[in-house]
C-alpha cells in the first residue's frame, strides 16, 4: 500500500518483545531438552523452566508453586472455571457460578458449558453502563453454594476496569474462590497478588510483548482445583503436557520488561489516549465514548459511532493504512452486535457500530495525530452515501 | 483517497474472479477484494458462491496477491431484491432471472456504493464482456469468447455503473484464464464452473420453491392448446415454458410446455412448432448504452442466456419502457420474466423484460 501502516490494535496482540525474542531462540534448537527427562538436557530446560517460573512468580507476588503454563489466557480462564467449578462440586456440593456479562468468551462460553452440559447454574451479576461491577451487587448474589466467581480485570472491548479488590474482598469472606481474567491488565496496571485478594488470575503473555501460544493461570494456594487436562504430572499435575520451553521463557523476560517499564509505559499510552478520546469525540459527530471515562485501561480507547456499521469502518481504515478493531466486526462481515455492549444497554443498532483503538509501545504522537485527521473522513465518507444516519 | 485509481474487485472464490484481480494486480493497479455474502447455506447444501470454503478460496488469492480483501454482507438486501422475486414470479407463473436482479440490484447496487465508500474509484469484476470507449461514453459489448459472453446478464447495468465499471477477462477466453490461473499457482485454477443459481445450493429450482413454502402450489389440468384434458401436472411453478422432459404425458409426438394458463390452473402443452412466436412485447426497458438505438439500426435480440441473437425490429412506443418486438424469424422459447437483450453487431445496447 501507499506508506506504512499504522498500528493501533495492541489489545488483539502485541509485538514481542526484542529481548524475550532473543531469550527464547536457544530453546529450539540448542537447548532442547525435555524438562521431563533425566538425563542433561532434561536438565538443562528444566532449569529454564523452573527460573521462568520463579521470575514470574516475584513478578506478581506469589510462589512458584502458585503458577502453572498454560496454553494462553483461554485456556488459562478454562482452567480457572472448570477446575474451580468441578472442585467446589466434589467438595462442598456448590453448585452455582457467578460470572459478570462482559467477560472474554473464553469465560462466558465456558460458564454456558458448565451450565449446560454439567448442570451448573449459572448467574450473571449486574454491570453498570460502563460494564463494572458494583461490589453490592455481587454481596447479593453471593451465597454458600457459590463454586467459582469470575469478573474481568481491564475489559478488552470497552477497556473499563473493575473494582477487583472490593470484589475479592467479597468472596475471600466468604470463602468463595474468586477469579478474575487479567489479559489486558497485565501490560499496564500495578498487578500483584500479595496486594489482591484473588485466587485465580488468568495472563497470557502475546497481550504483554511476549510470544503468542503461551500463558498461565495464578492460583492461590488451598484453592480447590481439579486438573482439566489430565495425563502426565507436569506442572505437578496440573495441567498435562510437555512444558513449551521457549515460549515460557519468552514470556518471563516480556513480564520481566513489563515491570521495569510500566510505569513509563502507563504515563505514555494515557496520553495517546486521552488524545484520541478527546480528538474522535469533538470531530466526529454522533461519537460515543464506550467503558468509564477513566477507570478504563491506559491504552485503550472505544466508541461508537451512530450510523457507522464498524465491518465498513474497519475496512476503510484499513484501506487508509490504520489497524483498528472492534467487537462488532468478523471476518465473514456479518454484523453482529457486540454482546458487551448490548449488556451495557446499548441500541443493537448502536452495537454494530463500534471501534476499538489501543495503543502500545510503538506508538508515536505523530501517528495518532495521523490517525485522527483520517478517521472523521472515514466515517463521514461512509456515512455520505448511506442512507441509514438521520 | 489520492488521485490514483483504485479498482474494488469483486471476489466469489472462483478462478474467473480471482484471475480478474490477479491481472489487475499485474497491470499496477492498487486493488483490494470485496466478497459478497449473499445467502445462507442450507446445511445439508452448501451454496455455490459464498460459502466458507469460497471465502476461504477467496481469503488464499488476495493473500497471494497480496490485496486487501474484505467481506459485505448483503443477506438481507439480497434475499428482498433477488431471492423472494424469484419465488414471487415463479408462483406468479413467469420465469424469472434473479443473476440480472442481481447484478443490477446487489453487484452494481449495495457492492459498487459500498466500494466507493471505502475509497475505490472502480470495480471491476470477473465477468466475460468487454467495455470500449470513454469512461464518459462507455460502450459495452461482448466478450471475445463467445460461448462465455456474459454481456446479456449485463444489460441491466445503468450508463454510469458501465462507467465506473472493469471487465479485465474480457478480451480473454476462459481457457486462456485457466491457463494463465494455473501458471500463477493460483489456488482456484481447476475449480469447476459454476452452472446453477448460487442460492439452490446444487438444489432442483423446484425442491427450492417447495421449500420456500409457495401457496399457490397446487396440482392442475395438463390440457392441448384446444383445451382437451391430457393429464395432471404438480404445479405450475415446476414448469418452464420449452420445457419437455418431465411433463409426464405420452404421445406419438413430444409435448412442450407451450404456455401456464395461470387463471385456470391449467399446463398448456403442444408439439414443438407450438412455440414459435415471431412477436412478442418487452417492459422495463432500460439502455446500458444510453439511449435508445436510432431508428433504422440493425437490430438483433437474445430471448434467453444461452440463446443466439436473431434479427429483429423494434417499436418503441414513444418514450415509454415498453415496446413491442417483431421477429424476421419465429423463435422457440419466448418466456414471460426472462430478458430480451438487443445487439447491434457485438455491441450490447440494453434490454427489457419480456411480459408476454
Amino acid at each position: 500500500m501507499r506508506r506504512k501502516p499504522i498500528y493501533l490494535d495492541y489489545a488483539a496482540t502485541t509485538p514481542l518483545d526484542p529481548r524475550a525474542r532473543t531469550c527464547m531462540l536457544p530453546f529450539f534448537d540448542e537447548a532442547y531438552g525435555n524438562p521431563a527427562s533425566v538425563h542433561s538436557w532434561g536438565q538443562q530446560a528444566e532449569a529454564a523452566l523452573e527460573q521462568s517460573r520463579a521470575r514470574i512468580a516475584a513478578n506478581l507476588g506469589c510462589g512458584t508453586d502458585e503458577i502453572v503454563f498454560t496454553s494462553g489466557g483461554s485456556e488459562s480462564d478454562n482452567l480457572a472455571l472448570r477446575g474451580a467449578a468441578f472442585a467446589a462440586r466434589q467438595g462442598r456440593s456448590a453448585n452455582h457460578i457467578l460470572i459478570s456479562p462482559v467477560e472474554h468468551p473464553a469465560v462466558l462460553e465456558t460458564g454456558r458449558q458448565l451450565q449446560q452440559l454439567h448442570g451448573f447454574e449459572l448467574e450473571y451479576l449486574p454491570v453498570d453502563h460502563y460494564g463494572r461491577v458494583e461490589p453490592g451487587d455481587l454481596a447479593e448474589r453471593l451465597r454458600p453454594d457459590t463454586a467459582v466467581v469470575s469478573v474481568i480485570y481491564g475489559n478488552n472491548e470497552i477497556g473499563s476496569v473493575n473494582p477487583i479488590s472490593e470484589l475479592g474482598v467479597l468472596c475471600r469472606q466468604q470463602g468463595i474462590p474468586f477469579h478474575t481474567d487479567a489479559l489486558q491488565a497485565v501490560a499496564q496496571l500495578e498487578l500483584r497478588v500479595d496486594e489482591l485478594p484473588v485466587d485465580l488470575l488468568s495472563i497470557g503473555a502475546h497481550k504483554f510483548y511476549g510470544p503468542k501460544g503461551v500463558g498461565a493461570l495464578y492460583v492461590r494456594r488451598a484453592t480447590p482445583m481439579i486438573p482439566i487436562q489430565t495425563g502426565g504430572s507436569h506442572e505437578r499435575g496440573w495441567r498435562a503436557g510437555t512444558s513449551n520451553v521457549p515460549l515460557i521463557v519468552g514470556m518471563s523476560e516480556a513480564l520481566e520488561v513489563v515491570a521495569e517499564r510500566r510505569r513509563t509505559d502507563i504515563q505514555d499510552f494515557g496520553k495517546l489516549r486521552d488524545r484520541i478520546v478527546d480528538s474522535v469525540l469533538g470531530s466526529v459527530p454522533g461519537a460515543l465514548l464506550t467503558g468509564h471515562p477513566t477507570e478504563r485501561l491506559p491504552n485503550h480507547a472505544s466508541f461508537v459511532f451512530e450510523g457507522v456499521d464498524s465491518n465498513q469502518l474497519l475496512a476503510a481504515l484499513d484501506l487508509a493504512g490504520y489497524a483498528c478493531s472492534s467487537a462488532s466486526a468478523c471476518k465473514t462481515g456479518e454484523p453482529e452486535p457486540s454482546e458487551v455492549l448490548l449488556a451495557i444497554g446499548l441500541d443493537p443498532r448502536l452495537a454494530t457500530s463500534s471501534l476499538r483503538v489501543t495503543v502500545g509501545r510503538q506508538t508515536t504522537s505523530v501517528e495518532v495525530e495521523a490517525f485522527l485527521t483520517s478517521l472523521p473522513e472515514a466515517v463521514s465518507r461512509l456515512r455520505a452515501i448511506e442512507p441509514a444516519f438521520p | 483517497m489520492n488521485s490514483r485509481r483504485t479498482i474494488a474487485v469483486a471476489m466469489s472464490g472462483g478462478v474467473d474472479s480471482s484471475m480478474a484481480a490477479a491481472l489487475l494486480v499485474e497491470q499496477g493497479e492498487q486493488v483490494f477484494g470485496l466478497m459478497l455474502r449473499l445467502w445462507d447455506a442450507h446445511p445439508d447444501r452448501p451454496n455455490r458462491c459464498c460459502s466458507p470454503r469460497d471465502m476461504a478460496n477467496a481469503r488464499m488469492v488476495a493473500a497471494q496477491l497480496e490485496i486487501p480483501f474484505y467481506v459485505l454482507d448483503v443477506r438481507e438486501p439480497f434475499r428482498q431484491a433477488v431471492v423472494e422475486p424469484f419465488i414471487a414470479g415463479y408462483l406468479e407463473g413467469i420465469t424469472p432471472n434473479p443473476c440480472m436482479a442481481c447484478n443490477r440490484q446487489i453487484r452494481w447496487g449495495h457492492l459498487l456504493r459500498h466500494a466507493l465508500q471505502l475509497g475505490a474509484t472502480h470495480l471491476a469484476t470477473g465477468h466475460y464482456a468487454r467495455i470500449e470507449g470513454s469512461d464518459s461514453q462507455p460502450r459495452l459489448y461482448r466478450s471475445r469468447d463467445r460461448m462465455k459472453d456474459q454481456s446479456y446478464v449485463l444489460s441491466v447495468l445503468r450508463q454510469a455503473d458501465l462507467s465506473l465499471s472493469r471487465f479485465p477477462l474480457g478480451e480473454l477466453t476462459k481457457d486462456q484464464v485457466r491457463e494463465a490461473a494455473t501458471q500463477l499457482r493460483l489456488p482456484v485454477a481447476d475449480r469447476p464452473d459454476s452452472q446453477d443459481l448460487c442460492f439452490l445450493g446444487g438444489a432442483d429450482y423446484r425442491e427450492f420453491l417447495k421449500d420456500s413454502g409457495g401457496a399457490s402450489w397446487g396440482p392442475g389440468p395438463i390440457v392441448d392448446q384446444a383445451g382437451t384434458p391430457l393429464g395432471t401436472h404438480q404445479g405450475l411453478p415446476a414448469y418452464t415454458i420449452g420445457q419437455r422432459k418431465g411433463i409426464g404425458v405420452s404421445a406419438p409426438v413430444p409435448f412442450y410446455v407451450v404456455a401456464k394458463d395461470k387463471e385456470r390452473n391449467a399446463l398448456v402443452v403442444g408439439p414443438r412448432a407450438a412455440l414459435a412466436r415471431s412477436s412478442f412485447r418487452v417492459d422495463r426497458l432500460q439502455w446500458v448504452a444510453g439511449e435508445p438505438p436510432e431508428l433504422g439500426t440493425s437490430l438483433s435480440v437474445q430471448v434467453r442466456y444461452r440463446s443466439s441473437a436473431v434479427p429483429v425490429r423494434l417499436q418503441l412506443n414513444g418514450t415509454t419502457a415498453s415496446a413491442e418486438v417483431e421477429l424476421e424469424q419465429p423463435v422457440l422459447q419466448i418466456t414471460p420474466g426472462q430478458a430480451a437483450v438487443f445487439y447491434s453487431g457485438e455491441e450490447c445496447l440494453g434490454g427489457g423484460v419480456i411480459i408476454q
